[in-house]
């Protein structure tokens, strides 16, 4: 153990804590704005630096490690006009128009500058340049004027995503962040994760919105206007409203869309169970069969893109299955406008998503099966959560209501695809039934679960062992990935049966459209949350589901027929890892 | 046989390139040719001959007479006139030359002699050939340390010697291979920084164009010292000349069995490459040189861990600059003792110094620790040029310090310039006569640094363009009597919070420029 004194404060801590972490022990919330606690500090900002007595300079907190005897000062006033000075720096070269910002009241430089009560910038900065706002992309908009250089989003994307499409350009006062040749993110490998709009800060990154176009057909009379909330949604919705992270809100959520003036308000578990239908179906069809193995999950577009873009050659690995946001778009124009008998042309198919990849997969265009475009609109999580609040709909005054029939039944099988691990879960739940017409017992595959980077478990169904793994995070995914090539070129095979890839840490609870501010910790809450409702449900295995039963009898036949494939799969693509753009077809 | 009568010595190096020397090596050849000299005069290549901006200069031995700003068309001249009939051409004397002595301090008659280890075989041998470097008593030391010393004899030789890191900071050297040999690792590094990047100085370069071997035989012993086998010489791009021929040193070293393999059949290998930076000042701090080195961006790392402890790619890693490698050769061949004769106590053996600026002789000297400024400017530099005055210099390049008149007699060493809050830095000493403008000296320093920040922290990164925009201001008789404490507000939160060194210490030319010159600012705001 390491023993110091923060303001004079004693401390014990164990060998390695940081100054940071110390000072919090003692009491003290030392000021940061480039730290993140699920990125390496890079110390860009100089906001955390104290004194340590005998040291001739001051020391970063998030990256500097307590010594022995130090006695450290966190505001005495050298250390605290050096802060107000870097503070007034930062704002001498930021875009000020807060009130009209994205971030505004949600800003970590917003909340530092009132933090330490700056209440004038001394520099002042006449060669101010607007610089071009990057909205080439369809899933996430950059504004460098908002920037400040705290490299979280590079990090994101580099360290963890491992997708590297942005990067430091220029150097000195000129340096921005941008992507490879600065052409925009819509033209680079970018594979719309938006993980740095969730790491990003301030407002220099966040989604496209789709606001408008939905209040707009909502407000078309002629236009009947369905929506679908995917699982991870109901696990964060709650925190835009000031509700405890990890709060199940489902009922709450129906009651506040349909006030929104939502036509159907559905719900994307129940495709998500059909997913498991077809996926699973595939599954045991590739193993029976000896088809490509292993079968690798597609609902995840972000993680779909990486693959098309850095692991072409396992195209042919993935289930063709669509994700469930598409299949209920193509059904909801196809099998719903038949039985309401509402012409397909008339329905607007909205989702809401904890993701951002998810507004351009449904822009893909492939993903017109109805005839239509599947899916018309994405929302984020946040998006939704602005339209609710200008629309003065408080989630927590909400009664709970439930979703509305055919499409909105769902099991616990359906509603853990928003966790990492949750679709292999429900795979295998559904597996075992299928390949041996039995049921599987103990429906808890713990192993899977969890925030374990790269996860694996078997199962013996009958002497055949199961052995699947499951990755969330393109950088696991990666390394999971290069492991599987290897052991395909090698031995011709993997070792795994199934791998279940999501592109986001956590999966879909710590999706690119989750509420600003969220770390590791409260991913893993929400992740929580989805389990204990899975445990709370009637029915917890996909096939199990009624209304699953009922679409397959009225209108697919059974899993993988010809409808089925026509309506609820898809196929891949060879892209570019200079441009992302489709090189050719599988 | 031949006897020679005469050597010429012309200087090649980037400098005199530029002003024709190669045509006036070529013209002088066919001239002693057209008279029939040719067997009795030779002319040798060399590297600098310690005179800088003076166009093509060149020294005919025995007589040692330098000749300078030579062209094409002066060449019949001086071969009749000198070689021919015996008359030195007294146009083109370089009367002022800076006298020169090798290690013994004989004294051979010009202005000032100079203590030489560093530049010892500078202007005398030509750097490409290995065999006059080692006719020098090149690769003796090796030989040495290689059969009659351990490593840790190596490292308490330099120890014992008191050399301190010739970079700028003044780390001590022993210290530094000392805590290189006890990290633990079964690979280790050896980088030697040739990224030069300190306006006015250009000793490394003349030390890389004059003396190559004299590095490499620095980088073999601080390899077999911290057990390395690999070593790089990170360079700066713009160094043409310092790359072809470190490359070419390197390439006949490793022809002679000096590296490679085990060397002089020792258990010892090792090698050398060269990595050419890319031009960003930053990469000479040492944590971004091996960022740069590993092939990325140029941004410092935090310390620690210092390279030392895990440097390049991870690993145990020794960075030293090119005049501190460039010193063990001497000290090893002649002994810590012999080197301590040198210098001060604190601050013992030589500095080279590239002294430029409103002075009659600018060039490259190397003097003694402790030698006074005014002996430097005075004596070395051969005062101010067209008879004006001094009004102040600037040590160390930008991140170093203005001084003023009053601190002429300061002694110039490590230890003592940091107790007037100066430093040496890189030994640049840009001298400055009574007419130059201060707060447009200030002006360009910052607008250096502001070009130069690599841009990573937000100090340095933002605090260099504000300072940029407030000291334009002043220059324009604009400024507001805040901006001075704007310039302070900048610079101490840069000096307590930049990332790196180089935010750090942009606070020392702006306090001493405002110390020894603060009513030239203030007579310019409002």
């Amino acid at each position: 153990m390491i023993r110091a004194t923060i303001n004079n404060i004693e401390v014990e801590v164990k060998e390695g804590t940081t100054i940071l972490e110390a000072a919090k022990k003692a009491g003290f919330t030392i000021p940061t704005l480039c730290h993140h606690p699920d990125l390496k500090p890079k110390g860009s900002c100089g906001i955390c630096v104290v004194e340590v007595e005998g040291m001739p300079s001051l020391k970063r907190a998030c990256m500097t490690e307590v010594v022995n005897g130090w006695k450290i000062y966190t505001n005495t006033p050298l250390v605290r006009t050096t802060r107000k000075t870097i503070v007034e720096l930062i704002l001498s070269e930021h875009d000020m128009d807060c009130p009209t910002c994205i971030k505004n009241g949600r800003c970590e430089l917003q909340n530092l500058a009132t933090m330490l009560d700056i209440k004038d910038i001394k520099f002042k900065n006449n060669e101010k340049k607007k610089k071009r706002i990057d909205d080439s992309s369809v899933s996430i908009v950059r504004n460098p004027n908002k920037c400040i250089l705290c490299e979280r989003c590079l990090q994101v994307c580099s360290d963890i995503q491992t997708v590297n499409a942005l990067a430091l350009s220029q150097r000195g006062s000129e340096t921005i962040i941008t992507d490879a040749f600065d052409v925009g993110l819509g033209n680079s490998v970018c594979v719309n994760c938006g993980q740095c709009t969730v790491f990003c800060p301030v407002g220099a990154l966040y989604e496209k919105s789709d606001i408008d176009k939905v209040w707009d057909a909502i407000n078309d009379k002629d236009k009947h206007v369905v929506v679908q909330e995917a699982p991870a949604v109901r696990a964060m919705l709650g925190e835009e409203f000031g509700m405890e992270p990890g709060s199940l809100v489902v009922g709450k959520m129906y009651a506040a869309l349909r006030r929104l003036g939502f036509d159907a308000v559905f719900d994307t578990n129940f495709t998500a169970d059909l997913t498991i239908l077809e996926e699973g179906t595939e599954i045991v069809t590739r193993i029976k069969e000896g088809g490509k193995l292993p079968v690798i999950t597609s609902c995840s577009p972000g993680w779909v893109k990486f693959m098309e873009t850095f692991f072409p050659h396992l195209g042919e690995y993935l289930s063709t299955a669509k994700s469930p946001q598409q299949m209920f778009g193509a059904l909801s124009k196809t099998y719903y406008a038949e039985l309401k008998d509402i012409p397909p042309e008339k329905i607007v198919s909205v989702s809401i998503m904890p993701c951002t990849a998810k507004k351009f997969e449904c822009q893909r265009p492939e993903m017109t099966d109805s005839g239509y475009k599947d899916v018309d609109y994405v929302l984020t999580t946040r998006e939704i959560a602005r339209m609710m609040r200008e629309a003065g709909i408080d989630l927590k005054d909400m009664p709970d209501e439930p979703a509305d029939e055919p499409m909105g039944q769902y099991t616990g099988a359906g509603t853990i695809f928003g966790a990492t691990g949750g679709v292999m879960e429900a795979a295998l739940r559904s597996a075992y039934f299928l390949l041996t017409n039995r049921e599987l017992q103990d429906v808890d595959i713990t192993a899977v679960r969890g925030m374990e980077g790269i996860k694996e478990a078997q199962i013996d169904i009958d002497g055949l062992k199961l052995k699947v793994a499951v990755a969330h995070g393109l950088g696991n995914a990666r390394r999971l990935l290069n492991k599987v090539t290897e052991q395909l070129k090698n031995e011709g095979k993997s070792e795994y049966h199934a791998i279940e890839i999501m592109a986001c840490p956590g999966g879909c609870v710590g999706g690119g459209g989750q509420p600003w501010g969220s770390d590791m910790a409260r991913r893993a809450r929400r992740g929580e949350t989805l389990y204990k409702e899975d445990k709370s449900l009637p029915y917890r295995r996909s096939h199990e589901n009624p209304s699953i039963k009922l679409i397959y009898e009225r209108y697919l036949e059974k899993p993988n027929s010809k409808k089925a494939h026509h309506l609820l799969h898809t196929h891949y693509f060879k892209r570019s890892i200079i441009d992302g753009k489709v090189i050719n077809e599988h | 046989m031949n006897i020679v009568r005469n050597h010429i010595l012309i200087s090649i190096d980037a400098g005199t390139i530029m002003a024709g020397a190669r045509a006036v090596e070529d013209a002088l050849v066919k001239e002693l040719i057209k008279y029939g000299l040719d067997k009795e005069v030779s002319v040798l290549e060399t590297g600098s001959l310690g005179i800088t901006g003076r166009g093509v200069v060149l020294v005919v031995y025995p007589e040692g007479i330098y000749y300078a700003n030579v062209i094409v068309k002066d060449v019949p001249e001086l071969v009749e006139e000198h070689l021919l009939k015996g008359r030195p051409l007294k146009r083109l004397i370089l009367t002022e030359a800076p006298k020169r002595t090798v290690i013994t301090k004989e004294k051979t008659g010009l202005l000032k002699e100079q203590p030489r280890i560093v530049l010892k075989n500078c202007g005398f041998i030509n750097p490409e050939n290995i065999d006059e470097y080692i006719a020098a008593g090149g690769y003796e030391a090796i030989a040495k340390v290689l059969h009659n010393m351990s490593p840790e004899d190596v490292v308490n030789e330099v120890k014992a010697s008191g050399l301190m890191g010739r970079g700028g900071a003044g780390f001590p050297t022993g210290l530094k291979w000392e805590f290189a040999i006890k990290t633990p690792g079964d690979e280790k590094f050896v980088i030697c920084n040739a990224d030069e990047g300190e306006p006015g100085t250009f000793k490394d370069r003349l030390i890389l164009e004059g003396d190559p071997h004299k590095l490499i035989e620095g980088m073999l012993i601080a390899g077999y010292a911290i057990k390395a086998n690999t070593g790089f010489v990170y360079i700066r791009g713009e160094y043409g000349l310092s790359i072809e021929r470190i490359e070419k040193a390197i390439a006949d070293a490793r022809a002679y069995g000096l590296l490679g393999k085990n060397i002089l059949d020792s258990n010892f290998s090792f090698d050398i490459f060269v990595k050419k930076g890319a031009g960003a000042y930053v990469c000479g701090e040492e944590t971004a040189l091996i960022e740069s080195l590993e092939g990325k961006r140029g941004h410092p790392r935090n310390k620690p861990p210092f390279p030392i402890n895990a440097g390049l790619w991870g690993k145990p890693t020794l960075v030293n600059n090119v005049e501190t490698l460039a010193n063990i050769p001497e000290i090893i061949r002649n002994g810590a003792d012999w080197y301590r004769g040198y210098g001060t106590d604190k601050c013992p053996g030589t500095k080279v110094y590239t002294i430029l600026g409103h002075v009659q002789t600018p060039g490259l000297i190397e003097a003694e620790m402790g030698t006074t400024l005014k002996e430097i400017i005075f004596e070395y530099g051969g005062g101010i040029k067209d008879g004006k005055a001094f009004k102040g210099a600037l040590i160390g390049g930008a991140a170093g310090a203005f001084i003023g008149p009053e601190m002429l007699d300061v002694k110039m060493d490590f230890v003592n310039l940091r107790e007037y809050a100066a430093a040496l830095g890189s030994g640049a000493i840009l001298v400055m006569n009574e007419d130059t403008d201060m707060v447009d000296m200030l002006k360009s320093v910052l607008h250096f640094f502001k070009h130069e920040s690599c841009g990573h922290c937000v100090p340095c990164r933002l605090g260099t363009a504000r300072l940029v925009e407030i000291i334009d201001n002043i220059a324009l008789s604009r400024g507001k009597k805040e901006d001075i404490d704007n310039l302070f507000d900048i610079t101490n939160a840069m000096k307590a919070a930049s990332f790196c060194p180089l935010g750090q210490s942009v606070s020392l030319p702006v306090s001493s420029a405002l110390k020894y010159f603060r009513d030239e600012f203030m007579a310019r705001v409002f």
